[in-house]
């Protein structure tokens, strides 16, 4: 790899770094700058991010990365609860009881390819999540959730502090971890992570991970062992992925079942797809215009689109309110649905190879040589 | 948690952790915001609108009692503003509302998706609390979505007012001091039905229960053997369900030879409709054992959720919160308003979720003020009548409300595609009240009110 | 005795379903190497045709409701009641057996207009893209259900004459607590019907031989001068069809709501890998097999040994399955490994 590259990919970390810690202000215009939807964004973006690892530079499809999501959930308020308020023990035990299970699932599901390992991850899933829900509710307290109460023991904390009143919030050493302060803190690890998915993008590893994708077998016959390298990216992706479940648990206390679902799994996909699968830019992408779309797109109702379109005259913003309002509010999963079928059709490498073609146009000469989506 | 609370909390936090407060004094500032806002989270101050937000199921099985819940809560709106003919401000006593908002302020809201999944329901409810700047949350569907969001408003400072959950729970071991629910429970269902079943069905029945396998399912299941067993009948087995099995034929074939002549079904929505539809095609009502007539029995029935299943609902007992045939003056004004609003009358979930938006705009208009702990002192032991449930006391000890619990039957000879349902008794309150530590309901705590800054 | 007896006949039944829908399932990715995620959405739109064929039949003359007087309410009474009467009313009744005359054409067209318009696209592009397109499909066709016919499941019961249960105990010299619905009796015969339909159309046509040459070798096929890509738009059609009938049977059981095309997905997919991609006999064993593998799993003899079992049997079945072996029960070899 030559030094522009180098150069080129350090450039890329700083400008993803400044898009995100900036984000408060330049996502005010389509008014997505309150601190949960920033949140959101940041742990979906470390999750698709992860996801993008396993799937992205080895080809192999897990229907079943969200099992990681709630592990790590879980393993966080547990930590909450028994332990302390503070988020950096929670935290570690998230990713490393994700890491473990990524370890167990991984090494019989790697045992299978194609879409025998998509099975067999959401069978996984599925069972998890099964019991989860009803068997295990003494751990995760089934429907409801797990939740902190005021009676927790948080042993470690009450050594040093006497209990308030109330239910103590997340904190990192005193900072509380919801509201701003809590999106910067998800900012910070989805920019590591963003790091070390670059680090690993241009590793040897990632070489030889780009190389089981593009021909398994080749690399077989040349008496080379693929397994304990996929091994590695499906439990990096898990950590990830656990991580990402464990920040959802730090900035909201609460960890349910429903994490785990096989729609949830399949939400990472399609997040992934989106944007761009094996670009470094596209699953952070992805996950944002999905949690956006849930968020605020689910919102409009008809008074808002009537407000919306108060400028025009009365016929006219009747019709655009009528023509609108079957895409927006409970309408959401529609505009959902046509957006990946719209996008899949005619923008097969995600929104990131849109970008591509955009700035390709206003390149004079660019077309004898397109860029490649992967360095993106 | 107090702010004074939190001060201590973060003071010493950052001491212990020396090492940390580098790192903090790193972190900008936006998170200290709130600190410099007036006494409490959202307040309106001198705006002229005043906002509210509905949280309801808008996708999912759910969707079209979240439908009904919307359409009463815009409404309520319109009610309090002082648009449309005033619905139950016309019948409810106390009455501080003038049907000019609420302290003089236009009633505003926005609504959001809870797509009955905590998560989705929290992020829906911390975007009206974040980026809308409302007072009070309210909605429901689901129990687990319902105590869920009610912890979430505590920790952040708002009021939260359920709508349907029927779960003990939410006003048992998950209650908390800013949340607060009108609906009934489990219990109570089980307390209503008890006397009735008696009367119907004698004191020597052996009952099979099928129970979803959830938080919801299981405490239905206790309080129905709970009363059940108080009124001589025998409890010959109970049967978990996974949620959304769709086809239960496999648990259905076991009862036919398990001596029993009685099914409660405890199962709610789809999963209601579906056991219930194949119970009746198994052919389980037209049985007889050991010499009576075999029953169906629902705990928990919602009128909606009735119509999916047809015809086979027909006889069979249940309880439910409110029913849109009650002749009081209450039900009648506000059946009336929402049928000439939507050509169809209110759910019982609608009901809930109207009165609910009354409640707490009269509870604001009494305290003066939008602030949560003044709130909370307005609805706390409140005590009203005329909202359709006659005399109602929200109990101070954990918000929950004490009313007449009504016993319905499907109807055998509707009158029209709305009469599903046939109510066959009021049972008093008294019937069905209980201590706040009574065991389905011990291990919660109310704690601190919370105000949010 | 008679509890295994009813089981058998449970996981007989859903055994049906899943079949019928795996069969389809399989049909298309057998011979167009198409992973089709709106494969449950087809199921659901069978299932809503016969909603839509019972509403038709009910369309009614508005009538002022006079029980209802505090607002303006109506009830509805359906035109061929007050045409035909009793005839009207037994027409109306039989809303499902009629349904299916819509459902086959409906279907065809749908099947034809799916493989048309966006199916025969992606023939070449990777398997994560088809599972994407018709995964955003399904939610569109399940969105626009939703739309039109609410969230709520609809109740579409079976004709009179078959509501209620048969003796089937006396049949088999059993005790007469033994009963089983007539409908899942009818339901179960009609799956089996299908599935031999499909069979012999495959097996004695000369249509069915050139696609079943055209699953192990497309290739070949085409080398030599056939036009496999018509035929496979067929078999899409067909898939299409099965899929619809099996829906719009299972009404009466299961009252439709918009979600249930979701809630099969899932499962069928486990089916067809059990049975083995690409084999149509192994997606109807394991069909089979499934529903009465579920059946005996719910049964509380076996949950109080293993506490949550049937939650999560057909998963470990698959797990086994797919480890012990890797092409499913009668699956070839290589199919959809890489």
């Amino acid at each position: 790899m030559g030094k522009s590259n180098v150069a080129k990919d350090f450039m890329l970390l700083i400008m993803f770094t400044a898009a995100v810690l900036t984000a408060p202000i330049w996502l005010a215009p389509i008014g997505a700058n309150y601190p949960d939807l920033l949140q959101k964004f940041a742990i979906y973006g470390i999750f698709a991010i992860g996801f993008n690892i396993l799937f992205g530079l080895t080809g192999y499809l897990s229907f079943g990365h969200a099992v990681f999501l709630g592990v790590g959930s879980y393993a966080t308020v547990w930590s909450f609860k028994l332990l302390t308020m503070n988020v950096i023990p929670g935290i570690l035990f998230g990713v490393i009881l994700a890491g473990v299970f990524a370890v167990a699932i991984g090494y019989v599901s790697l045992r299978r390819s194609g879409i025998y390992f998509s099975i067999l991850t959401l069978a996984f899933a599925q069972m998890s999540y099964n019991l989860a829900y009803s068997v295990l509710t003494p751990i995760t307290n089934g429907e409801t959730g797990l939740q902190l109460k005021i009676n927790d023991p948080r042993y470690l904390d009450g050594m040093f502090i006497e209990a308030g009143a109330g239910i103590p919030s997340t904190n990192l050493f005193g900072i509380k971890m919801s509201g701003y302060s809590g999106f910067y803190f998800c900012a910070a690890m989805l920019i590591i992570c963003f790091w070390i998915s670059l680090k690993i993008f241009r590793s040897p590893f990632g070489v030889t991970l780009r190389g089981i994708k593009s021909n398994q077998n080749r690399m077989k016959y040349t008496g080379f062992n693929t397994r304990p390298y996929l091994l590695a990216a499906f439990v990096i992706s898990g950590m990830y992925a656990g991580l990402a479940g464990s920040l959802l648990a730090v900035t909201d206390p609460l960890a349910g079942a429903e994490r785990m679902q096989w729609t949830a799994s399949g939400e990472v996909v399609l997040m992934t797809i989106l944007g761009g699968l094996g670009t470094l830019l596209g699953p952070v992408i992805g996950a944002g215009v999905i949690k956006y779309f849930e968020n605020i797109f689910s919102s409009i109702g008809e008074n808002k689109l009537q407000e919306m379109f108060s400028g025009f005259p009365e016929g006219v913003s009747n019709v655009l309110t009528h023509i609108v309002s079957p895409f927006v509010g409970s309408g959401w999963h529609l505009t959902l649905g046509l957006m990946f079928v719209l996008i899949i059709i005619f923008l097969p490498g995600g929104i990131i190879s849109g970008f591509d073609k955009l700035m390709n146009m206003f390149k004079p000469g660019s077309k004898l040589k397109p860029r490649k989506t992967e360095d993106s | 948690m107090s702010k004074k609370n939190l001060n201590n909390w973060s003071r010493r936090g950052v001491l212990k952790a020396g090492a940390a407060t580098g790192l903090a004094a790193t972190m900008p500032m936006f998170y200290t915001k709130n600190a410099y806002a007036a006494g409490y989270l959202n307040d309106p101050g001198d705006s002229g609108t005043v906002t509210l937000g509905f949280n309801v199921p808008q996708s999912g099985a759910y969707a079209d009692e979240g439908a009904d819940e919307l359409r009463a809560y815009k409404l309520a709106v319109q009610h309090l503003n002082g648009e449309g003919d005033g619905g139950m401000l016309k019948t409810m006593k106390p009455l501080s509302l003038t049907g000019n908002g609420i302290l003089g302020k236009k009633v505003a809201y926005v609504t959001g998706d809870t797509q009955t999944k905590s998560d989705a329901a929290r992020a829906s409810a911390k975007r009206m609390i974040e980026k809308d700047g409302v007072t009070m949350v309210t909605g429901g569907s689901s129990s687990g979505v319902a105590i869920a969001v009610q912890s979430l408003c505590q920790e952040a400072g708002v009021i939260f007012m359920a709508g349907l959950t029927h779960s003990n729970d939410t006003t048992g071991k998950d209650k908390r001091r800013n949340g607060f629910r009108h609906f009934f429970n489990g219990y109570m269902s089980g307390a209503a039905l008890g006397p009735v079943l008696k009367n119907n069905y004698g004191t020597e029945r052996n009952a099979y229960h099928l129970t979803a396998d959830y938080t919801w399912g299981w405490t239905q299941e206790q309080a129905m053997i709970a009363f059940t067993e108080d009124i001589g009948w025998n409890t010959a087995q109970t049967v978990k369900t996974p949620v959304g099995a769709g086809d239960f034929s496999q648990f259905i074939t076991p009862i036919l030879n398990s001596g029993a002549d009685t099914l409660i079904l405890n199962h709610y929505g789809k999963d209601m409709i579906n056991s219930l539809t194949q119970a009746v095609q198994f052919g389980l009502r037209d049985k007889q054992v050991n010499g009576k007539d075999f029953t169906i029995i629902v705990p928990l029935y919602s009128r909606l959720m009735a119509q999916g299943a047809g015809e086979n609902v027909k006889g069979i007992f249940g309880s439910t919160n409110w029913h849109w045939s009650l002749s009081d003056e209450g039900s009648k004004a506000f059946v009336k308003s929402f049928g000439a609003e939507y050509g169809n009358p209110p759910s019982q979930a609608a009901h809930t979720c109207y009165v609910q938006t009354l409640l707490y705009a009269d509870a604001c208009e009494r305290a003066g003020t939008f602030m949560p702990s003044e709130v909370i002192k307005q609805l706390e032991g409140h005590k009203f009548d005329g909202m359709g449930n006659g005399p109602t006391e929200y109990r101070a000890e954990d918000h929950q409300c004490f009313k007449d619990v009504l016993v319905v039957k499907g109807n055998e000879n509707p009158s029209s595609q709305f009469d599903v349902l046939e109510v066959v008794e009021v049972t008093p309150r008294a019937q069905v009240e209980y201590e706040p530590e009574h065991e389905m309901f011990a291990g919660g705590n109310l704690g601190p009110a919370n105000n949010g800054a | 005795m008679d509890a295994i007896f009813l089981q058998i006949l449970n996981g007989l039944d859903k055994g049906g379903a899943y079949a019928l829908i795996a069969l389809g399932l399989t049909l298309v990715f057998g011979t167009l190497g198409v992973v089709n995620f709106a494969h449950g959405a087809l199921f659901m739109v069978g299932a809503f045709c016969a909603v839509s064929v019972q509403a038709l039949l009910k369309t009614s003359e508005r009538v002022r409701d006079e029980s209802i007087t505090f607002f303006e309410a109506y009830k509805e009474v359906p035109y061929l009641e007050t045409w035909w009467g009793e005839t009207g009313t037994m027409i109306i009744d039989w809303a499902v057996p009629i349904s299916l005359l819509l459902v086959i054409p409906f279907m065809l067209l749908v099947g034809l207009s799916m493989e048309r318009g966006l199916i025969r696209h992606f023939y070449k592009r990777p398997h994560a893209d088809q599972i994407l397109v018709t995964f955003g499909l399904a939610i569109v066709i399940q969105e626009i259900i939703k739309a039109n016919f609410g969230a709520n499941p609809i109740p579409v019961p079976a004709p009179d004459i078959v509501a209620g249960s048969a003796q089937i105990g006396s049949w088999f010299g059993l005790s007469d607590n033994v009963v089983y619905p007539w409908w899942r009796i009818i339901y179960l015969i009609f799956s089996l019907t299908i599935i031999a339909a499909v069979f012999a159309f495959l097996q004695l046509t000369t249509f069915g031989m050139v696609v079943r040459a055209g699953m192990h070798n497309r290739e070949m096929v085409g080398l030599l001068g056939i036009n496999i890509q018509k035929k496979f738009t067929i078999i899409f059609a067909l898939g299409a069809v099965v899929a619809g009938l099996a829906g719009a049977m299972y009404t009466p059981i299961l009252p439709p709501d918009y979600h249930m095309g979701m809630d099969f997905l899932v499962l069928s997919f486990v089916v067809v890998v059990v049975g083995g991609m690409g084999s149509l006999g192994g997606a109807v064993a394991a069909g089979f097999l499934l529903g009465l593998l579920q059946s005996f799993a719910s049964m509380n003899e076996v949950k109080s040994i293993l506490p949550g079992i049937d939650q999560i049997i057909i998963y470990l079945v698959a797990i086994l399955i797919i480890l012990l072996r890797p092409r499913g029960l009668f699956g070839r070899e290589g199919v959809m490994e890489d």
